[in-house]
């Protein structure tokens, strides 16, 4: 009796425990919003979107900044996708277990560990400098891919190991080829796990801002990148400037500012959520 | 083929425009179709000038919509190493060229001209309810922020006798940042050097929270941000020997404000200002700055010294 009463309290404690872990995160994320809003939500409308920046705060906008964060995101997704995804297949469905695997292993979980603005001198190196990319967008992207890769590898090798083993060895067993049985069974399988990595991962890269001043993003641009090898601005920049000016305006704009980079960041990861539930529905065994 | 033709003779014609001596704002937007002209200016540099740099381009835009400026903020050394590898037209600074920037300059044949546009005071601040300081001497403020007063100089009364026996805390920007740099060149005597144990940021708004809510706090970044947050914050006179000067836009201008005010530049790439469009910017900057530079915060010349600056662009440009 003694010791249920016991384990009932503790298991009590611990659900307790638990409802703090959770409130803490949200209480952060409510404090954020709720100041955020307070001072931005009144900046907000259409001139705000339309407008070029401006050294009159009222009359600033973030124009080239939200619509270099869309290239930026696009190229991204473009770029980092495939690569993290195919070095997670390679890691995980052809390589031997064995020493090189290892090393490659741990490397790859390192590289998620590298200060983002390491990436920014190293992309200033090859895209900008030996490359001649410039200052473009396409280099900011690839930086950016680079930076969020190690994350997509790793949750998508995951991904891949919750597959069944038995759905693999049916597919080689009817005579399907190594390739056939990735393509047909174990990507689709894999993909709605692999959608959360690189939702996280996107999430990630959209608020970075250390790697791209580095590389030279810029910070007054009067004009919307019409390539990839166009100058841009991204919102974290455009925030991060506005919030170290003397003048009150600009923090009214730079709050007006993370609202939008939030409701990008909403709308984009909730585009990914309702693709992967779908892509959930969709399997049957 | 035809329509190559036609701009070709177009473009001739505008060229021939542009290169009459009698410049109106009638050909002006002839002239970024001269044939070294690549529409586009790319500028780079100190976060301090950036206000200044980026209401230029604010208004430049206006009057040229077809020549891209952009303004990057690497800060003024960043910015140093770009501009020395001829990778941006113009650097904005906040303080003159080092000697080890001329160097990387000269060693890919970078040659350059420098203006100043605009000056910048450091104000010294307390908190409101600081009732004892009336002014301090440089001697004091170096006494204060010098390396030696790490751990030793903590509270008030070893300042002046007969100030409180309070804790002395300290507020100052980052060591990445040119103010630092220029406040300890200026106070210390030695660029870079101060104590270590004080309360930095490179976000100068960060400063003016700390000092405004702590009464035994004493803090120093651009005048401006005090000229915004008047009600949160105390200026101190600084004096240098003759007499305690509070900074305003006049004892900067006359530089009885010494040492704590500065020049901000533009440095330009020579190769840069031979195209028409650097060199109508320059132009633009030059004969819009004193106006604009309030307008942002910062402390014109005189009109008699943008008179000289442009004296100076003119002189240059008959070098080229």
């Amino acid at each position: 009796m003694n010791r249920i009463t016991r384990s009932k309290i503790i298991d009590q404690l611990f659900k307790y425990f638990g409802i703090l872990c959770t409130s803490i995160g949200l209480i952060m994320l409510a404090a954020l919003l709720i100041n955020v809003f307070s001072d931005g939500f009144g900046r907000l409308s259409i001139d705000f979107f339309t407008a070029l920046p401006s050294r009159f705060p009222e009359k600033a906008g973030i124009l080239t900044a939200w619509t270099g964060t869309l290239w930026i995101f696009g190229l991204t997704i473009l770029i980092a996708i495939p690569l993290g995804v195919g070095a997670a297949i390679y890691l995980e469905e052809y390589t031997r277990k064995g020493f090189l695997s290892n090393v490659l292993e741990i490397n790859i979980a390192n590289l998620a560990g590298i200060p983002s603005i390491i990436y920014g001198i190293l992309g200033l190196t090859i895209f900008v400098r030996t490359l001649r990319l410039g200052e473009s967008v396409l280099s900011g992207a690839l930086i950016l891919s680079l930076l969020i890769m190690p994350i997509i590898v790793v949750s998508t090798r995951e991904a891949l190991r919750a597959v069944p083993k038995t759905i693999k060895e049916a597919s080689l067993a009817l005579g399907a080829s190594q390739w056939q049985t990735i393509w047909h069974q174990v990507l689709p399988a894999a993909f709605p796990n692999i959608l959360t990595g690189i939702i996280l991962a996107l999430s990630r890269a959209i608020g970075e801002t250390a790697p791209l001043i580095m590389i030279g993003a810029l910070t007054y641009v009067p004009f919307v990148a019409k390539s990839p090898l166009d100058e841009f601005t991204v919102l974290p920049i455009q925030i991060f400037n506005w919030i170290s000016r003397p003048q009150a305006g600009f923090a009214i704009n730079a709050a007006a500012g993370i609202i939008v980079l939030l409701g990008i960041v909403f709308v984009l990861n909730g585009i990914a959520v309702v693709i992967r539930q779908r892509a959930r529905n969709k399997i049957k065994w | 083929m035809k329509k190559g033709a036609l701009f070709i003779a177009i473009s001739f014609i505008l060229v021939a425009c542009s290169t009459s001596p009698n410049t109106d704002m009638a050909n002006e937007e002839t002239s970024n179709r001269e044939v070294e002209s690549i529409g586009q200016v790319s500028i780079d540099g100190s976060s301090t000038v950036f206000p200044v740099t980026e209401a230029v381009a604010e208004e430049f835009y206006a009057v040229n919509p077809d020549i891209k400026v952009t303004v990057g903020l690497s800060g003024t050394g960043g910015g140093f190493k770009k501009f020395c590898r001829g990778e941006t037209d113009v650097n904005d600074a906040s303080r003159p060229i080092k000697e080890t920037e001329i160097e990387l300059c000269d060693s890919s044949g970078i040659d350059y001209v420098d203006f100043t546009v605009a000056y910048d005071g450091l104000a010294v601040i307390v908190h409101p309810d600081n009732d004892w300081v009336d002014e301090l001497t440089v001697a004091e403020l170096k006494m204060m922020w010098e390396p030696d007063a790490q751990g030793e100089i903590t509270k008030w009364n070893q300042i002046r006798d007969e100030w409180p026996d309070e804790e002395l805390s300290l507020y100052g920007p980052g060591t990445a940042s040119g103010t630092f740099d220029y406040f300890t060149e200026a106070i210390v005597g030695e660029e870079g050097a101060s104590r270590g144990d004080y309360t930095a940021s490179e976000d100068d708004n960060v400063l003016v929270q700390g000092v405004a809510s702590d009464k035994y706090a004493l803090g120093f970044f651009g005048l401006a941000y005090y000229e915004e947050n008047k009600d949160k914050l105390s200026l101190v006179p600084v004096n240098n020997g003759d007499e305690a000067v509070l900074p305003s836009e006049e004892t900067v201008k006359n530089g009885t404000y010494s040492p704590l005010s500065r020049p901000l530049f533009i440095y330009l790439n020579d190769q840069a200002l031979a195209r028409e469009d650097a060199a109508e910017f320059t132009q633009f900057y030059l004969e819009t700055a004193g106006e604009l530079v309030s307008e942002v915060g910062y402390i014109p010349l005189t009109d008699e010294e943008y008179a000289a600056e442009m004296e100076k662009y003119e002189t240059f440009l008959e070098t080229l």
